[in-house]
């Protein structure tokens, strides 16, 4: 009895809002302290030092065509348009070709061979191909994101398909239902949550590769900003976009989240 | 009684084993008539063939030798005229419980207005008014079970096949379940086979309880119960005719 509080859980209050504040302060504390003791500004700049450089890239001119968004914002929004467009090419190819691989025996066997060829080769080993093809900017960064985020929605939609209750399809087909009921109304519904699984893995890696994308094959977006105050030395703006690249992929993780509880509304319950 | 709903004639059914392509004989020379509105327990020991006998009546599976006719048609694919009840309800967790009853009507395209109707009839038939909005997520296991009741039930069927419909219930569940369905069956007056492992539920609900042999599972013994609704369970003749079949049961165990 005298350890009692070395049992977990058992001194816990409601609300865990300040335990998990004292993590983010203790990190920009020892974040400050050891920028501060190494004293090389340049390179290991300090919290301050770095929301200084967001206020700084917030009014600075933004990339061409987005001047008027200013730097930050403009490079952000850049980015978010290419993970928007791959993302969205990902989902609609990843999803159709997995429901059919998922769905039908024969369609697995042709094509699951050159998928698994294809699929252990990181999208980031496609950088030079992608520059080859597609020259640099938006096209060859669409491109990585739908490479990166196709196969983890594809092999997610049809991991959902195949573990289709087989109980549920017998159901349907003693109630009258023919194949292509059975598919849309039982395997597609059955399979939502698997899919739904897979996109938001999906955006994870796509988002990986945009700024991966962009560190290389890019002059515009968040990978070649924080690339660019690289060579110009400047790692306060460099440490305020990879701040602006946590944020963004964030928010799009709790967006699809959001989406993803209204989707599947009846999980919850 | 007298008119035959169900004919099962001389039915065998063996399954390939995918490796060594050696086959088990799940059912052999299996014969049954049902009647019009005649209430069937199948019972026997486990891995016996009730429900493989229930699949290949419902058509998900196909007969090796011998014929299944409902009403003198051969039956040899799943339709609407034979509703399943599982054991594990096998409830579209996707759709509450209006548009899991209303499944059927829907994929035989049946208009909106019909369907829902259809539905809410079929729901307050098994005693859920007001619940058709619920998810099966929100649902307790008989709740759910009457949702699968219902759902079979609202295509009409002319047969009811249950495959141990109550055997995931409790008890005091299971006991209230089995008055509900005598109740809905002896409103519309279908056909029932009902599979189940108690004896005593047999005897309580059906007309005729047919003893299966172990496999392969055939027709061991038919026992007519000739005890009127509702029964009691503590009532001399129903106990007398337990023991018997569980005492037929037991042989066949040896």
């Amino acid at each position: 009895m005298s350890k009692w509080w070395w049992i977990p859980n058992t001194f816990r209050g409601e609300d865990t809002r300040p335990l998990r504040l004292i993590s983010v302060l203790l990190f920009l504390l020892i974040w400050e302290g050891a920028a501060l003791l190494a004293n090389i500004p340049q390179l290991f700049p300090t919290p301050v030092a770095v929301v200084v450089a967001l206020g700084q890239l917030l009014v600075a001119p933004g990339p061409q065509g987005m001047v008027w968004a200013g730097e930050l914002m403009g490079n952000t929004l850049i980015s978010l348009w290419r993970v928007i467009v791959g993302f969205a090419l990902a989902a609609v190819t990843g999803i159709l070709l997995g429901i059919i691989i998922g769905w039908w025996r024969n369609a697995r066997d042709l094509l699951e061979p050159v998928i698994e060829i294809l699929r252990p080769i990181p999208p980031l080993a496609w950088i030079p191909l992608a520059m080859l093809w597609f020259g640099l900017g938006f096209k060859p960064a669409v491109f990585l994101i739908w490479l990166g985020a196709f196969f983890p929605i594809l092999l997610n939609t049809v991991l959902g398909m195949e573990n289709t209750p087989h109980k549920l399809i017998e159901v349907a087909r003693t109630l009258g239902a023919g194949p292509r009921q059975i598919l849309f109304k039982v395997g597609v519904p059955s399979a939502a949550p698997s899919i739904m699984a897979g996109l938001r893995i999906g955006i994870g890696v796509g988002w990986m590769c945009l700024v991966a994308a962009e560190l290389t094959g890019s002059n515009s977006g968040l990978g070649y900003m924080i690339m660019y105050y690289y060579s110009t030395m400047e790692a306060a703006k460099t440490v305020a976009g990879m701040l602006m690249i946590g944020i963004v992929g964030y928010l799009m993780f709790i967006g699809l989240k959001k989406l993803e509880d209204n989707i599947l509304f009846w999980k919850a319950a | 009684m007298s008119v035959k709903k169900l004919i099962i004639d001389g039915v065998t059914k063996t399954f390939l084993e995918k490796k060594g392509g050696t086959s088990t004989i799940a059912l052999r020379d299996f014969n049954l008539d049902i009647g019009e509105g005649e209430f069937v327990c199948l019972v026997g020991p486990s891995g016996c063939g009730k429900t493989t006998l229930l699949k290949l009546v419902a058509g998900l599976e196909q007969v090796s030798s011998g014929y299944i006719y409902l009403d003198g048609k051969p039956v040899t694919a799943p339709g609407p005229d034979r509703g399943l009840v599982f054991q594990d309800f096998a409830l579209f967790p996707w759709r509450d419980v209006t548009d899991n009853v209303a499944f059927g009507p829907e994929v035989l395209k049946v208009p909106l207005a019909e369907r829902l109707r259809t539905a809410e009839h079929c729901i307050d038939l098994v005693g859920l008014s007001g619940s058709g909005h619920k998810y099966p997520s929100e649902l307790s296991g008989g709740m759910k079970q009457r949702v699968a009741i219902a759902r079979a039930l609202a295509n009409n069927p002319e047969v009811l096949l249950m495959d141990e419909p109550f055997g995931s219930l409790d008890a005091q569940t299971r006991n209230q379940m089995q008055n509900e369905l005598l109740r809905i069956w002896q409103d519309n007056k279908k056909a029932v086979v009902f599979v189940t492992h108690s004896v005593e539920e047999a005897v309580y609900l059906s007309n005729r309880v047919v003893v299966m042999t172990g496999s392969p599972g055939t027709v061991k013994q038919i026992y007519s119960v000739e005890l009127s609704y509702p029964r009691s369970r503590a009532d001399h003749g129903f106990i007398s005719l337990r023991e018997k079949i569980t005492g037929c049961m037991a042989e066949e165990c040896r």
